[in-house]
């Protein structure tokens, strides 16, 4: 125990000491930037002009996802995704609830972490962005079409969602491991009797390759460690899937200290294809799991929330030969597998080198069954047989590496602040530039493929102190961007991000952008209380629920007068856009209705609540300032008194 | 007069492109919309250029009190302009057989032609009263009212060729493919005719010839 406080705080020095050296340059840097070169003209895009790359920042404990453009750094559009958005009524109108619906009932928040791009071929497609939600284990898929999310899996028997959402090379699997391992089935048990009980679940999720419907298909009980971070194989390491793990101690308390003995902890490698075969063949075991799978439709642009009741588990050990571990010094956070799929590197956070395995060796070393020993039956291989290299002291704190398909790689050191770039296969360091401040990760566009787009880095600041106008205790977050096309890196831009900025997948813009929805065909919507005409416009009372259904053009709501509301009727306000008109979507609220505007997309239909509290005549409008007219549109409803008979009726332009 | 009347009959057969393709053309740019709406006037009706481009066009139209763009039944035009064509073009091919055969004169595809070009002239006059009709026959209701400087109400006659800035609107109104084919296809017909007429003289001339060599 001393012994490792002592580590600590000479850790702790030696970062102290790295940070003065970069002191010196960071002054120097600072305030000069983009006048001593040309940084400026690198990432102005002139009003008018499109950016060469969409990045999607996780939102972190925002719970949604960020798009940006590279290399202006503008903010383009925030998804909502796990987290309720008012602004987009996401979680608040009758149709979107259902997405943040789990088996713990209504979640309406979690804390967003990893996006990656769909791919065929070991390439970015751009059909879709994964994004898991790590604290109440879920994944969502963000539809690059209408760039809204599609669908959210929640993940049963995971707790904190963190080694996801990492996709193979085929978008045949969503890959999500869990960060604490807990007891499976859940039990009422002492928490000190952890180690040997509890057990780490890593899931394999199949993506449909029409649709992207994703579906559990096999999840594999491993040992209680913490699963950080994974990484698939690609290339000629296709079909098989990497995890960091630390706290192979299985300690229960105190982690920072009780979870940072062992000299090394294990990069799982798993052959998925052979558990795949394995369950295909009949394998596995099906168990009672609660876990919520929710789908949002563009046709009737309503989402439905199934409960699911099993899942397939797989013990490794039924599937001899499927899993490995490959020890890796220390607690090692991201795990990364480089563009030809030969080298794994293991960032060993608390390590001052950095480990890179090679997947040949480990092959090899498999095959040769040469093993040190074994933990909980499976097998573990010879660090000194399936090292490639070791990169030699490159910075303290290394959380992550992303590589530019030019045989560099680029590594994060959250201590020492910095962004280091070196030479996979020789491992020698070939540059360094500070990041403000403490890096987490970093993101190449196409980094997480077997064709990366070198030309930028983006790295992810946890903390941004100085480098903004202060906006009281609490200041954004941050990310960098750095041209990497040259030898050396140049910091280009700051911009600040939502939320926290776990991590990003970028892409050409051209890949996406043409895909991109305009409207909804009215025609098409299948809403079940949509209003395709005019002449469908009506109010209908059924008990006490009235359901008013309205539409919307430019610039008046039909009908726009309404009478025959009670006092504690639930009203439904079922509202179509009937525009067919790019970028004209129309907005609604009702005074004092307890919950959000809708935002409605030209030909979508949306429903709010309002529950009338107080007789007399209430006013709604449109809330997006849609046309000339706007202010113009608006309306009245009449509320009477609960034994009231005042007639119910409605109309449009009736003197 | 073979080769004449070929060209009579692919002249006249040309006018066949009005059934595909548009007459005219009229886009609406403005700066909120980039990307401009536009309508095809085609001899059976109006379409949008693109899917939603009438709607958005008669949304637009409404602020102004201009009344929807016609549907094909509303308009006498659209059913009258399509069998005066499919007639033109019977005729103008009979006409194209009929003096490959040599069975009438030349003069009969300028004839055509002059036929042709009085019912286009007649054309493009109603098509122009019907613009100015559309343009300032306004719902006196109408949101925004607005005045010429000369104190005039302001009227919306898109131009009935070439452009011209209407409020926020840049208007450009041209001819378009069915109208480029029935301007070559009637330009042919002129060629038939003095094709007809060069082959008409050689017939006419060779009996001479015979004589002198005789």
């Amino acid at each position: 125990m001393k012994r490792t406080i002592n580590i600590l705080v000479s850790l702790i020095m030696v970062a102290g000491l790295v940070s003065c050296n970069n002191g010196g340059d960071k002054k120097g840097n600072k305030g000069k930037g983009g006048l001593a070169t040309n940084a400026a003209e690198k990432v102005y895009v002139a009003p008018g002009e499109h950016d060469e790359f969409y990045a999607f920042i996780s939102g972190g404990f925002s719970g949604q996802l960020s798009v940006y453009g590279l290399p202006s750094g503008r903010l383009f559009k925030v998804i909502p995704v796990f987290s309720q958005d008012a602004e987009k009524a996401w979680g608040y109108n009758e149709e979107t609830k259902p997405m943040l619906e789990t088996s713990y009932g209504f979640v309406p928040w979690d804390d967003s972490h990893h996006p990656d791009i769909s791919q065929t071929n070991g390439e970015l497609d751009g059909r879709w962005v994964f994004i898991n939600g790590n604290n109440t284990p879920r994944i969502a898929r963000i539809d690059l079409t209408t760039f809204e999310t599609a669908e959210i899996i929640e993940v049963p028997n995971s707790a904190g969602n963190h080694s996801s959402s990492f996709i193979t090379e085929n978008t045949e699997y969503v890959v999500a491991g869990t960060r604490f391992s807990v007891p499976i089935p859940q039990r009422d048990m002492p928490i000190k009797d952890y180690k040997g009980n509890f057990k780490g679940a890593l899931s394999f999720i199949s993506v449909d390759p029409e649709s992207g419907r994703m579906a559990i298909k096999f999840q594999l009980m491993m040992p209680g460690f913490d699963y950080d971070l994974s990484h698939p194989g690609r290339d000629k390491s296709h079909g098989w899937f990497f995890f960091t793990t630390y706290n192979t101690e299985e300690a229960n308390t105190l982690l920072e200290v009780n979870a940072s003995q062992n000299d090394k902890d294990f990069i799982a490698a798993v052959n998925w294809k052979k558990i795949e075969e394995y369950v295909n063949n009949g394998g596995g075991i099906k168990v009672p799991a609660k876990y919520a799978h929710n789908v949002y439709d563009d046709e009737t642009h309503t989402a439905t929330s199934t409960m699911m009741n099993e899942v397939l588990t797989v013990n490794p050990l039924d599937v001899p030969g499927a899993v490995y571990f490959l020890p890796t010094p220390k607690s090692p956070h991201g795990c990364d597998v480089d563009p030809t799929g030969e080298y794994i590197v293991g960032n060993g956070k608390l390590s001052a080198d950095l480990t890179v395995h090679s997947f040949t060796k480990m092959l090899a070393a498999i095959e040769n069954k040469k093993f040190d020993g074994e933990a909980y039956g499976i097998p573990i291989l010879k660090f000194e047989d399936v090292l490639a290299g070791t990169v030699k002291q490159p910075g303290l704190g290394p959380l992550h590496t992303e590589f530019d398909g030019k045989g560099n790689a680029y590594t994060t050191f959250f201590i020492s602040s910095e962004v280091v770039k070196w030479k996979v296969g020789t491992w020698e360091v070939v540059d360094r530039q500070p990041a403000y401040y403490s890096v987490g990760h970093g993101m190449i566009p196409g980094g997480n493929s077997r064709k990366p787009f070198g030309k930028y880095f983006v790295s992810m600041n946890k903390i941004t102190k100085d480098r903004y106008l202060p906006t009281g205790p609490e200041v954004t977050q941050s990310a960098q961007l750095y041209d990497i096309s040259g030898d050396k890196m140049e910091l280009l831009l700051d911009f600040p991000t939502i939320g926290e900025p776990h991590y990003a997948a970028g892409i050409p813009a051209d890949i996406v952008a043409k895909n991109s929805r305009q409207i909804f065909k009215l025609a098409e919507n299948k809403h079940p209380y949509a209003t395709i005409s005019d002449g469908g416009a009506r109010v209908e009372r059924k008990g006490n629920e009235v359901h008013i259904y309205m539409t919307m053009i430019r610039s008046h709501f039909n009908p726009d007068n309404i009478e025959g509301v009670k006092v504690g009727d639930k009203v439904f306000f079922h509202v179509t856009n009937h525009e067919q008109d790019y970028d004209v979507p129309h907005g609604i609220s009702m005074i004092g209705a307890n919950t959000s505007e809708l935002l409605i997309m030209p030909g979508q239909t949306e429903t709010f609540v309002w529950e009338p509290k107080q007789v007399g005549v209430w006013p709604f409008y449109c809330t997006d300032f849609c046309s000339a007219l706007h202010q113009e549109m608006q309306g009245y409803i009449r509320v009477s008194p609960a034994n009231s008979s005042t007639e119910l009726k409605w109309s449009l332009g009736e003197d | 007069m073979k080769k004449a009347g070929i060209i009579m009959i692919i002249g006249s057969l040309l006018l066949l492109g009005l059934f595909k393709f548009p007459l005219w053309n009229i886009m609406l740019g403005a700066p909120q919309y980039p990307d401009p709406l536009g309508m095809d006037i085609y001899i059976e009706g109006i379409k949008g250029v693109q899917e939603f481009d009438i709607k958005n066009i008669d949304g637009l139209n409404h602020y102004i009190g201009m009344k929807t763009i016609p549907e094909p039944k509303d308009m006498w035009e659209f059913q009258v302009f399509p069998m005066v064509i499919g007639v033109m073009v019977a005729i103008g091919v009979i006409i194209g057989l009929l003096g490959f055969f040599g069975k009438v004169s030349y003069k009969w595809f300028i004839g055509w032609f002059l036929v042709m070009s009085i019912l286009g002239i007649m054309g493009m006059y109603d098509f122009n009263s019907w613009l100015a009709e559309y343009g300032s026959d306004l719902n006196p209701k109408a949101i925004m009212k607005l005045l010429n400087p000369d104190g005039t109400p302001m009227t919306y006659k898109p131009p009935l060729i070439g452009y011209q800035k209407m409020l926020n609107f840049d208007v450009d109104s041209w001819p378009a493919m069915g109208a480029y084919m029935m301007f070559v296809g009637m330009m042919l017909t002129i060629v038939a005719f003095f094709v007809g007429k060069k082959e008409y003289k050689k017939v006419a001339k060779k009996p001479i010839l015979k004589t002198v060599t005789a």
